[in-house]
């Protein structure tokens, strides 16, 4: 309704704007449009937020009311069968039960019923009284000088600021709430056994804290050896070389197809590659070690197959971060090292590489803190077991999987198990917060050295 | 139409004329020798049968407004057109008599006897050393440590560079002032003993005391190397080079002494050209 009120407003306003040009002498300030918008935007904004504020405080205000209504004198004095009656009697009033289940609640019905449609009531009317008093204060500013265009600009970029904010300040919530129960957990276990403990076993410590259980190193480790070593193995040499192939041997015709392509391989959902790690690599890998190296150990969910599928999961960003480098090396230093009489491969080799090698490393970071946070892969294909190995054909887990572990099924939220998931997932951001930090800082120093 | 016609009658005696001048050159030993050469860059004409010998005791500078075609042809005696996927070069020519566009002709062997330096100083993201000794390495010409500084040293000598940088022969290519950086490149592409350099520009991106001191430096490396020099500079052409050429709108309109073409130039578009008329 406010908002059709709105939109009268901005007809009316534009009408009297564009009615006032023919008067003054002078151009006016601002085109009718945008009187339009000052006026409609001074009638719609104040009175929504009175209506959000007033919708927030609506069920306290009507509470009360309820409670001072004689049929609520008899009511239990134990808080919690309190609400759930009074939650009884708001349902049955707006209409969402249709039968009590305590009689109490059917009493306090009418009086519900009466003192929501008072407040709504009131609601309504300040509301429209506050739309009408601001869009006439707004409406009698519409003259020729008023510098309608700069207030509405203002708005439009306050409105596009909170909008750029909520992502901050969200992520700034997690961040506070992440750390919170981490801090919680860490009044429970002691933060250098967490850190420097060996022994991974929460699953036992549903009735007791053991401390002993919760050494986080083999997580840590298993982490590593997946999304840092074995991924990087793979992603690191087969994306370089697929992006100097596209930046200095593709015609373009094969680039404009390979491109997309490999940006698209990008976007193909994490599940997707866990159930080809998971059914295809996993089994293939230990029938692969069983038989062929006799590795004996050799387990159906092993490191190998996760991190393998999850270098190949990252090689586009790889490639595209060292395509976006190679490409920003000046043409002057290609030509100047095939001038001397340097092939293709010796000039990218000897000067495109290194003079591209910040953007690559920053990539290869970037890649990094993607493949440790990554959680479907190594859900699927690497494991539960908390082993500290550095045969790639045995089982590891990794800090996502066990925060899966530990917060999936029934818990109670303040268990020293759950806890725990929260101190990794800290651990976790930190390392790939500072991870991202380093990459962009040294991915920016690259671009300003060429610039 | 007529006025076509004309010009294009005009361009052709020029061509007769410019080859008719080229075995006056002759008692300089010839190094490089273009026959009727054309580039296309896919279908735009950019050079229009030029024929032109290159001697070997002499700087040859090539000179007219931009556009005309200087770098395109400089480009072709190194084959970097090569580089340039639409760029399509036709004609013939030869360094000692061998045809440098024939298959059986190494590109890369080519480029190390026909070395180039740029209108931009473009030193690699490396070491002063190392920017030297990129050349030799690449082509295998030091057996040895010893050997390769040798080669770094006297190649820095040459250029004029080595007493600024002795010191620092391990900082970064990059860090040198401008015409240090240019100074690096010569030395750079003299540290693999071409025996041809071509420089287009060579002066363009520095100040007058760097620019003086890259004059100096080609008048002492005349006669080791033939050297063709490209610059939009009359006062240049005429204190670095004996022999100039003229090119306008892709052809080439006269060819000579320097001291000739400057002083008494055979064709009005040349004295338009030298006087300031336009370009
Ligand atoms: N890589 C290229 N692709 C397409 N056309 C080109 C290319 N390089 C040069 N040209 C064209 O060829 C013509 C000659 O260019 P060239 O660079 O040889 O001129 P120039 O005489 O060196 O000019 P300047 O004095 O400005 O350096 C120009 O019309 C130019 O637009
Ligand atoms: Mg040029």
């Amino acid at each position: 309704m406010v908002i059709g009120f709105a939109v009268i407003a901005w007809f009316t306003a534009r009408f009297r704007a564009a009615r006032l040009r023919p008067l003054g002498g002078d151009r006016p300030h601002s085109l009718p449009g945008y009187h339009g918008w000052y006026v409609a935007l001074w009638l719609a904004i104040p009175a929504l937020l009175f209506l959000t504020v007033w919708s927030l405080f609506l069920p306290g205000l009507v509470e009360q009311s309820v409670l001072l209504d004689p049929a609520a004198q008899n009511l239990p004095a134990s808080q919690i069968e309190r609400t759930a009656i009074l939650g009884e009697a708001r349902a049955l009033a707006d209409g969402s039960l249709t039968a009590a289940f305590n009689e109490e609640a059917e009493a306090l019905v009418p009086a519900y019923q009466e003192a929501s449609g008072f407040y709504g009531v009131i609601g309504i009317i300040a509301t429209l009284l506050l739309a009408f008093a601001c869009g006439a204060y707004a409406f009698l500013r519409v003259r020729p000088d008023f510098r309608a265009r700069n207030r509405v600009e203002r708005v439009v970029m306050w409105v596009l600021l909170i909008a750029s904010l909520i992502a901050i300040l969200t992520t700034i919530g997690i961040v506070a709430s992440l750390l919170f129960e981490t801090i919680r957990f860490f009044e429970r276990i002691s933060i250098v056994e967490f850190i420097f403990g060996t022994h991974w076993n929460p699953q036992s410590t549903t009735f007791s804290d053991d401390p002993g259980s919760f050494g986080a190193i083999p997580l840590f480790w298993g982490t590593i050896l997946i999304g840092a070593i074995i991924a990087m193995i793979v992603a690191i040499p087969l994306g370089l070389m697929s992006a100097v192939y596209l930046t200095q041997y593709a015609p373009a015709k094969v680039r404009s197809v390979m491109k997309p392509v490999l940006e698209i391989l990008a976007g193909v959902p994490t599940v997707v590659y866990g159930y080809f790690a998971a059914l295809t690599v996993a089994p293939a890998i230990r029938d692969f070690a069983v038989n062929v190296m006799g590795v004996s150990s050799a387990s159906s969910e092993s490191a190998l197959a996760a991190g393998v599928v999850m270098g190949v999961m990252i090689i586009p960003f790889v490639s595209s971060m060292a395509d976006d480098s190679l490409a920003a090396v000046p043409g002057a230093m290609r030509d100047g090292s095939l001038a001397m009489g340097a092939t293709n491969s010796e000039t990218i080799k000897r000067v495109l590489i290194p003079a591209a090698l910040p953007g690559i490393v920053g990539g290869v970071l970037l890649a990094v803190s993607r493949a440790i946070g990554e959680t479907m892969i190594v859900v699927m294909a690497a494991g539960l077991a908390a082993n500290l190995t550095a045969n790639p054909f045995e089982s590891v887990t990794t800090v996502t999987v066990q925060i899966v572990q530990l917060l999936t099924g029934d818990q109670e939220f303040d268990s020293s198990k759950t806890l725990a998931a929260f101190a990794l997932g800290l651990v976790l951001f930190i390392v790939t917060l500072l991870l991202n930090i380093i990459a962009l800082g040294v991915v920016k120093r690259f671009r300003e050295a060429y610039e | 139409m007529n006025n076509v016609g004309d010009m294009m009658n005009d361009a052709t005696d020029t061509q007769a004329e410019s080859r008719a001048d080229a075995p006056a050159l002759a008692q300089d030993t010839l190094k490089m020798t273009a026959r009727n050469v054309d580039v296309y860059y896919g279908d735009k004409q950019a050079i229009d049968n030029v024929s032109i010998d290159i001697g070997m005791e002499n700087v040859t500078a090539f000179i007219g407004p931009s556009g005309c075609g200087k770098s395109t042809f400089l480009r072709c005696l190194n084959r970097m057109n090569d580089t340039i996927p639409i760029a399509r070069v036709t004609g013939q020519i030869e360094l000692d008599e061998k045809d440098i566009y024939d298959p059986a002709m190494d590109v890369v062997q080519l480029r190390a006897r026909v070395g180039m330096v740029f209108q931009k100083p473009n030193p690699f993201p490396k070491s002063i050393f190392e920017n030297v000794a990129y050349g030799p390495r690449i082509h295998g010409l030091a057996t040895s440590k010893s050997e390769l500084d040798e080669i770094v040293e006297k190649s820095l000598i040459r250029a004029g560079l080595f007493e600024e940088v002795k010191d620092r022969l391990h900082d970064s290519g990059t860090a040198l002032s401008g015409g240090q950086q240019q100074r690096l490149c010569i030395a750079r592409a003299i540290a693999v003993d071409p025996e041809v350099i071509l420089m287009d520009e060579p002066c363009s991106a520095l100040d007058p005391i760097a620019t003086a001191k890259i004059e100096e430096l080609i008048n002492d490396l005349r006669g080791k190397y033939a050297i063709v020099i490209v610059t939009h500079n009359m006062q240049q052409a005429a204190r670095v080079s004996q022999r100039t050429a003229f090119f306008h709108l892709g052809t080439l309109v006269e060819y000579g002494e320097t001291s000739d073409l400057f002083t008494n130039p055979s064709q009005d578009r040349t004295k338009d050209y030298i006087t300031g008329r336009y370009g």
